[in-house]
């Protein structure tokens, strides 16, 4: 990869200080970003660890909120959020493998927005905030389309806020060499209320699922489900599955999610 | 450059190096540990799996500066002073859990922190735990017996669990 100038900012202001520069970008556990600046996809300028701010880490539960810092590892919320989210501590446990979880954060697996990744559906699934160094965005807000969110320039995710559901369920069918979704469902019922989430398979990223959130909000059932499938037309196609069969993992995925709930 | 300064397998080290070294050509080109392999070199074989404060990372998606002040552990010290295998490595030599023997390091650098957390893991749950790590001599059978003799389990026992994997 090509040299840039490192920087490890201790504290978030000298860490949006020094994203003034055009060409500076973050780093948080680099598990996406190093392999794309080696393959020369990514050239920045400046690299701004955020490894050196203490508190960024951690999994808290308080009133029915998970409170999880940005900087916290998927392995660290499979192992913490577990007691209290469990569906969300699955979804963690599947991400990449046990190398890759051990340094790969919450908060750059939201900034980078991957139509494929695991957190956007949890986040959306269960109407998460994102809490950043200068506001607070719902999940809906956030994500804005393929790889892209609303993050300004010099604006960092600091925690996620996730409302624990009353239920709630995450099925993925991985694609087997990367472990990223094909299609993955995150179902979360909060008393009469549910939203369903799927990641990996929309040509804009993660979206609801809101036609199968109607039919569970008046049965919540597999049966309710029979029959109903998304539009092949926005689905991803690819060499690992077209949009016909993405459709139709989606609407299998959401059964399996909800068949485990209920 | 920046300056790093960590201990690798118990050694402090310290050197001035660009801020794109990744940890493994830390290890291979400046300090001369070349047991941690290159492998795919995008964080996908697990070749390059090092111990980072106890936990198994891929050096190759790691910058070395991100290290400082890590506890490092590399293949080279998995063995005692004197030589003397560690467990893991005895039982991959005993087992057959090697052909090549590129990926092998990964491998038991693996292996040892699922142990570490998990002693007596089922045949389904080393599998799992072996999905960043690929073996192109597609040895998985023995590198999983290897493993299950390690953990003090017979690695003949009848398979029984393979849902899932």
């Amino acid at each position: 990869m090509y040299d840039f100038e490192f920087l490890r900012a201790t504290t978030l202001d000298e860490a949006v200080a020094a994203l003034a520069d055009d060409d500076a970008q973050l780093l948080a556990g680099g598990q996406t970003l190093i392999p794309t600046m080696k393959a020369r996809l990514a050239a920045p300028s400046t690299l701004i660890s955020l490894s050196g701010i203490p508190k960024l880490s951690g999994v808290h539960q308080k009133d029915k909120v998970l409170t999880i810092g940005a900087a916290t590892t998927h392995a660290t919320v499979a192992r913490d959020a577990a007691a209290d989210f469990p569906a969300l501590a699955a979804l963690a446990s599947q991400i990449g493998d046990p190398a890759v979880r051990n340094r790969g954060t919450i908060g750059g697996s939201l900034a980078n927005n991957d139509p494929s990744g695991c957190y956007p559906a949890a986040a959306l699934g269960s109407d998460a905030t994102i809490i950043t160094t200068t506001r607070e965005l719902s999940a809906g807000e956030f994500f804005d389309g393929l790889f892209a969110t609303v993050l300004e320039d010099d604006e960092i995710i600091v925690a996620v806020r996730f409302p624990i559901p009353d239920a709630a369920e995450y099925a993925k069918m991985p694609q087997p060499a990367s472990r990223f979704a094909m299609a993955g469902a995150f179902v979360a019922r909060f008393g009469a209320s549910v939203r369903v989430a799927i990641t990996g398979a929309g040509e804009d990223g993660v979206f609801r699922w809101t036609e199968a959130e109607k039919a569970l909000e008046s049965d919540f059932s597999q049966e309710a489900l029979k029959g109903m499938t998304v539009e092949a037309g926005g689905m991803i196609g690819d060499i690992h599955a077209a949009p016909d069969y993405r459709a139709h993992l989606v609407a299998v995925m959401t059964q399996r999610a909800v068949a485990a709930i209920s | 450059m920046p300056t790093v300064k960590l201990t690798v397998n118990g050694a402090a080290v310290s050197a001035e190096i660009e801020g794109r070294t990744l940890l493994v050509d830390f290890l291979r080109a400046h300090l001369d540990l070349i047991g941690t392999h290159v492998g795919c070199e995008t964080g996908q074989c697990g070749a390059c799996v090092v111990h980072v404060d106890g936990l198994a990372m891929k050096a190759c998606t790691i910058l070395a500066v991100e290290s400082e002040g890590a506890h490092v552990t590399t293949i080279e010290g998995m063995a005692a002073a004197d030589g003397t295998l560690h467990p893991i490595q005895e039982s991959f030599r005993d087992q057959h859990g090697l052909q090549c023997g590129f990926c092998t390091p990964g491998m038991i650098m693996s292996a040892a922190a699922l142990l570490e957390e998990n002693p007596k893991p089922s045949e389904t749950e080393i599998r799992h735990h072996l999905e960043g790590n690929i073996c192109r001599c597609t040895g998985y059978q023995n590198i999983v017996k290897a493993i299950l003799a390690a953990s003090g389990q017979d690695p003949l026992g009848p398979v029984t669990d393979l849902e899932g994997t």
